[in-house]
């Protein structure tokens, strides 16, 4: 299993809670798993079963796009990391 | 050349002088600096206070908004007196209050693509306090054009997250973000609030970058993005690279100008709080008290339940924006509805969502319950 880290604008949809328990080998499937968790994420990641390009996500301290982006494996304790954009200022 | 210190300025950094790595040399330092705080707001009031406190010689602020009461919960650097005067003035005037050997230079106007360059050139550093994704990306993309380190803080509710962009020795803002999120996806802090706190912490953060990269001590958050979280007190930091496909710092970068940023974010370069849905959709809270006279009509409330009891129409149905999508079910289309929030701007996306839908007959109640209160009935507070 691997943590996924939650961001606040996201927890709207996963009834508040900010981390989540996910199973999958590598960060597609993880990901996968957490919209099957949390139907109401879908929309907000993904369009047309493809990851939104704005999603920015990290493996412990590395962005995917510098490991091997959606293949990058995950193991037993990883954390994965769902960055959001925000502007509040 | 250096500038120097004067008796009254060597007394009153002294406690900067006994550090080492600031000593004589570094308040000269800071004295012969320039930074420009794009946003008179939450960050910039922390931002503001505490690199005229340090000594930086002249700060430039650009706000085109007055002090207003909802912001004074976080932006510590206005006051009750000051309402409804300009932010860069009521900045001004506090800033030059805890120190008045420093210059502050107000620019009165919002931060855009005509302006920005003319205005930034003149600072060694810019510090990016706005509240809204267009004038973020033009605050990088200046950085990148003019060579200059942007000191990025960005806040929503308990989270905050701080980094420098210096495309020269890093990547930009667009190297993580190259595209912004769909509008209405993340909400702001006028529609989803925030701690107060929350944007002196990330500020002062900001601050603290601004002085090590103006004296060059210390390793600057370059390459670094910091994630704060103020309910569960974590800071997490993940590392960042320059993207090879930035469009604008990358090597075969596209973007070699400023663009136009509200296009291409979709929204416009403000903490959106419009509160339409546009003429033909829009009901003001006056039509509505007439219409509600003769007819029974059905509101849909799409705030978050705790705002109700915040304000809130007696009879109402509550479905937060949030979960309509998925209980459109619970509505019937041939019924005339209309559309509620704080301020308008959420039942303004429902509405969208619902004509999407197939519903017709819907409406949005402009200016949401906010100008109701302040047009109909006068014993609702406004917030």
């Amino acid at each position: 299993m691997t943590i996924l880290k939650i961001p606040t604008p996201l927890r709207h949809y996963t009834d508040g809670q900010a981390e989540a328990s996910v199973s999958g080998s590598n960060v597609a499937a993880a990901m996968r798993n957490l919209v099957e968790q949390f139907p109401a994420l879908d929309q907000h990641l993904y369009n047309d079963g493809e990851l939104r390009a704005f999603v920015n996500l990290f493996v412990g301290e590395d962005n995917i796009k510098d490991l091997q982006g959606l293949e990058t494996p995950l193991g037993e304790g990883d954390m994965l990391r769902i960055i959001p954009s925000i502007a509040g200022g | 050349m250096l500038p120097g210190l004067t008796h009254e300025e060597i007394l009153r950094y002294s406690r900067h002088l006994l550090i080492p790595e600031v000593g004589l040399e570094g308040q000269k330092k800071l004295k012969g600096s320039s930074a420009l705080v794009i946003g008179t707001g939450g960050l910039g009031s922390a931002v503001s206070l505490y690199l005229a406190a340090a000594g930086v010689g002249r700060i430039g602020l650009v706000d085109y908004d007055v002090v207003d009461s909802t912001n004074l919960q976080r932006q510590v650097i206005h006051g009750t007196e000051r309402i409804g005067i300009l932010k860069v003035e009521s900045a001004r005037e506090r800033m030059l209050d805890l120190n008045p050997g420093i210059e502050v230079e107000i620019y009165n106007e919002p931060f855009t693509s005509e302006n920005a360059m003319h205005i930034a050139q003149n600072y060694d550093i810019l510090i990016d306090g706005t509240d809204n994704f267009p004038t973020r990306y033009l605050t990088n993309d200046v950085c990148v054009f003019l060579g200059k380190p942007n000191v990025y803080g960005s806040i929503f509710r308990f989270d905050g997250q701080a980094s420098v962009f210096y495309a020269k020795e890093g990547p930009c803002y667009r190297c993580l973000f190259p595209e912004p999120p769909p509008p209405g996806l993340v909400p702001s802090c006028a529609e989803g609030g925030v701690l107060g706190v929350l944007p002196g912490t990330i500020g002062t953060i900001q601050a603290t970058e601004a002085l090590k990269v103006l004296l060059g001590i210390g390793s600057p958050l370059i390459g670094k993005l910091l994630l704060y979280n103020a309910l569960d007190m974590s800071f997490d930091f993940v590392k960042l690279k320059k993207n090879p496909k930035c469009r604008v710092c990358g090597p075969d970068a596209d973007i070699k100008e400023l663009i136009d940023y509200e296009e291409f974010c979709g929204v416009p370069g403000h903490d959106g709080d419009e509160g339409s849905a546009g003429a033909d959709w829009d009901i003001t809270a006056p039509e509505l008290s007439e219409r509600m006279k003769n007819n029974h009509l059905k509101l849909l409330d799409v705030r978050e339940p705790h705002e109700l009891q915040i304000s809130s129409f007696p009879d109402v149905v509550n479905i937060p924006l949030g979960t309509l999508a998925a209980r459109l079910s619970e509505l019937d289309s041939a019924e005339e509805m209309v559309l509620v929030c704080k301020s308008g701007t959420r039942s303004a996306r429902a509405l969208e969502l619902l004509v999407t839908a197939g519903f017709k007959k819907v409406k949005n109640l402009k200016g949401g319950i906010n100008a109701w209160a302040q047009d109909v009935d006068k014993s609702l507070p406004i917030y």
